[in-house]
């Protein structure tokens, strides 16, 4: 475990909205080891952003607070340090690249002084040094005429471009943990490809460790190294990327796999999308909160939450665990093993 | 750019003519004769009106005045014998400016300074306090808060001179309250400009930077937030720099305030053009100074500007 240098333990965040305390991450636990890349899915709204806000140390709104659990940062909880050692680390030894590149940037500041303030925070630096610091970064991160676009504003840059200076932003103090929320979602599909293909590039360049929230497969299979799948709050599956593409064991991952359009399949039918919708948090069910949307919805599922089940791989035996009754042997003993037989496989 | 400020200034000459031309034939409009008065013989008052060329047709008075006018030259006084209205502003103009300037500052600073902490404190005492204060200082006329801050500071607490001008401490007070409305409302738009500018994406980034609260807020949210309110910045400074009424008759500061009143109770006609000119152009001027500081704050105007040249 001394490779660990992420560790989220049953983590519980809950909103207090006016019609009573939403459960938004109920018990989520991860890791991240060193140097590698994790991948949390899910749709919007099951908590993946919520909990690496917190587990980053932001708070992700006035009225959210931390129910209980940990985060193990090297080993410290960052949930129990002082707003000063917090800060410390935030942008400095963890940092974090947004959604839309849009949006997160300050319209009126430049982004050279924009880079820049992150590294003059957290370094004891004049502002010459400062600026060779970002201008390495951005010829890093291959920005064209690096030392131009520092005096640019964010309007006269385009959206890749944009997405290029939030990662500069969030490398230039060369961070342990790297956490992206959806960094390609805003982003015209050849820029998607030219960041991903950056963020792994700069990983090794930077000796950084990333943690990726998104909800596009695609780019898990391009980056991730292992999967959290999460659903409502809660993480529902989780093993290596080949296993969760390969042998997916949670029907919510099977339906997330479904969903995502394959180009060599001729066919005429509609995309598979899952019916339904996510449950309310403020009331989560006692059962499994995927039952309603489940189509192999038993008996138990709605009465009693199912335990995480570990599984092991049938090709490398590596870690594999699934929160599901289908998966729980004495389901297998009776009905025997239920396989995901999508329409590709 | 060049191009842009020469558009604004051609504007503004003509906003000035117009100006110029409405309120001269508005104010003849007003019925009356400065020179009627019953101690006055009629050969007299007579010859004063031919003296000043108030006997000619109005036409020909309108081209007489823009011709001097074009010419620097804002005429006499009707009432204040042998003076000219350049005189009078030169003379009465610097006081109300020198108050008005310290007021608009001081509101300015303090407005902000309070717009800032409502929105960082949301629903927290320190906002409802302010905000009390900030409806009591748009409800509140001058000649109510006046009287009772002489009364407090200057007649109960001795602190503060009651009346007079020019030392910096008999400033204060009706700086203050020429600039409450000011505050007040300075206090209202920045509390709510920042309340739009904390739930900014770019806001997060900031804090994700693990920058400390006080530059999230002075670096990213107070300039963000500053934008709408430069608007405010050119008809604010004129308004107070031209001098108050009311301010200016209970204090006793010999500013360009009471002119304003008087030249109109007495028909002063040169006097009510010269003023009226003089705050329209003054008004015009920080207008224009205004758009250009726009540019300074939000590079995307200043785009936006470059464009139109």
């Amino acid at each position: 475990m001394s490779d660990t240098i992420l560790e989220v333990r049953d983590l519980r965040v809950t909103f207090d909205m006016y019609q009573g305390a939403v459960q938004a991450v109920r018990g989520v636990s991860w890791h991240l080891n060193r140097r590698e890349t994790i991948g949390i899915v899910g749709e919007s709204g099951c908590g993946k952003s919520v909990t690496i806000k917190t587990a980053i140390g932001l708070n992700p709104v006035s009225s959210g607070s931390v129910k209980g659990g940990e985060v193990l940062f090297e080993g410290t909880d960052i949930l129990r340090l002082s707003e000063k050692e917090r800060r410390d680390i935030l942008g400095n030894r963890m940092s974090m690249i947004f959604q839309d590149p849009f949006t997160f940037l300050n319209p009126t500041m430049t982004v050279g002084r924009q880079i820049m303030e992150v590294y003059l925070q957290h370094h004891k630096a004049s502002r010459r040094e400062a600026r060779e610091k970002a201008l390495d970064i951005l010829r890093l991160i291959s920005l064209p005429n690096p030392e131009e676009n520092l005096k640019r504003y964010p309007h006269q840059l385009s959206g890749g471009m944009r997405q290029r200076i939030m990662i500069a932003m969030a490398l230039i103090c060369e961070p342990a943990v790297l956490f992206a929320d959806e960094p390609t979602t805003a982003l015209d599909v050849t820029i998607q490809a030219q960041i991903v293909d950056l963020m792994n590039s700069l990983k090794e360049k930077v000796d950084t460790s990333i943690v990726l929230i998104t909800h596009d497969m695609g780019v898990v299979a391009k980056m991730v190294d292992r999967v959290y799948v999460m659903y409502a709050g809660k993480i529902v599956e989780h093993g290596e990327a080949q296993t969760i593409f390969h042998h997916p064991r949670h029907p919510y991952t099977w339906g997330l796999l479904e969903s995502v359009p394959r180009l060599d399949e001729k066919t005429q039918d509609d995309l598979p999308s899952i019916p339904g919708m996510p449950p309310d948090l403020i009331a989560p069910p006692a059962g499994c909160p995927f039952a309603a949307r489940c189509r192999f919805c038993m008996g138990i599922c709605g009465r009693e939450a199912p335990p995480e089940i570990r599984l092991t791989d049938p090709e490398d035996g590596r870690d594999h665990t699934a929160s599901c009754w289908l998966c729980h042997p004495e389901c297998i003993a009776r009905n025997g093993k239920t396989e995901w037989r999508a329409a590709h496989d | 750019m060049a191009k842009y400020l020469l558009q604004k200034v051609l504007i503004a000459l003509a906003t000035v003519f117009v100006l110029a031309t409405a309120t001269f034939f508005m104010m003849k409009l007003i019925p009356g004769d400065p020179f009627a008065s019953l101690t006055t013989k009629i050969e007299v008052q007579e010859r004063q009106r031919e003296y000043y060329g108030l006997d000619k047709p109005v036409v020909e008075q309108y081209l007489t005045y823009m011709n001097n006018l074009l010419h620097g030259n804002l005429g006499y006084s009707l009432k204040k014998t042998g003076r000219t209205v350049v005189d009078i502003i030169r003379e009465a103009f610097p006081v109300s400016a020198k108050l008005g300037l310290f007021s608009f500052i001081i509101a300015e600073l303090i407005g902000y300074l309070f717009g800032i902490l409502c929105a960082q404190f949301r629903g927290k005492w320190p906002d409802y306090l302010l905000m009390i204060f900030a409806v009591l200082g748009i409800a509140m006329p001058s000649m109510v808060i006046g009287p009772l801050l002489r009364w407090l500071f200057g007649v109960v607490l001795r602190w503060l001179p009651v009346t007079g001008w020019g030392s910096f401490q008999q400033m204060l007070m009706p700086a203050f309250v020429l600039g409450l409305g000011t505050i007040a409302g300075n206090t209202r738009a920045m509390r709510a400009s920042m309340l739009g500018t904390m739930t900014q994406d770019y806001i997060m980034t900031a804090q994700a930077k693990g920058l400390p609260k006080a530059k999230v807020v002075m670096r990213h949210e107070f300039k963000n937030s500053l934008v709408p309110l430069v608007a405010n910045l050119g008809p604010g400074i004129a308004g107070v720099m031209m001098g108050s009424f009311v301010v200016e008759s209970m204090f006793l500061i010999p500013g360009l305030g009471r002119y304003f009143v008087d030249s109109i109770t007495n028909l002063d006609y040169p006097l009510i053009m010269g003023l009226t000119i003089f705050y329209g152009t003054f008004l015009v001027t920080l207008n224009l100074l205004v758009d250009v500081l726009y540019g300074f704050l939000d590079p995307r105007i200043r785009e936006a500007v470059k464009g139109a040249a």
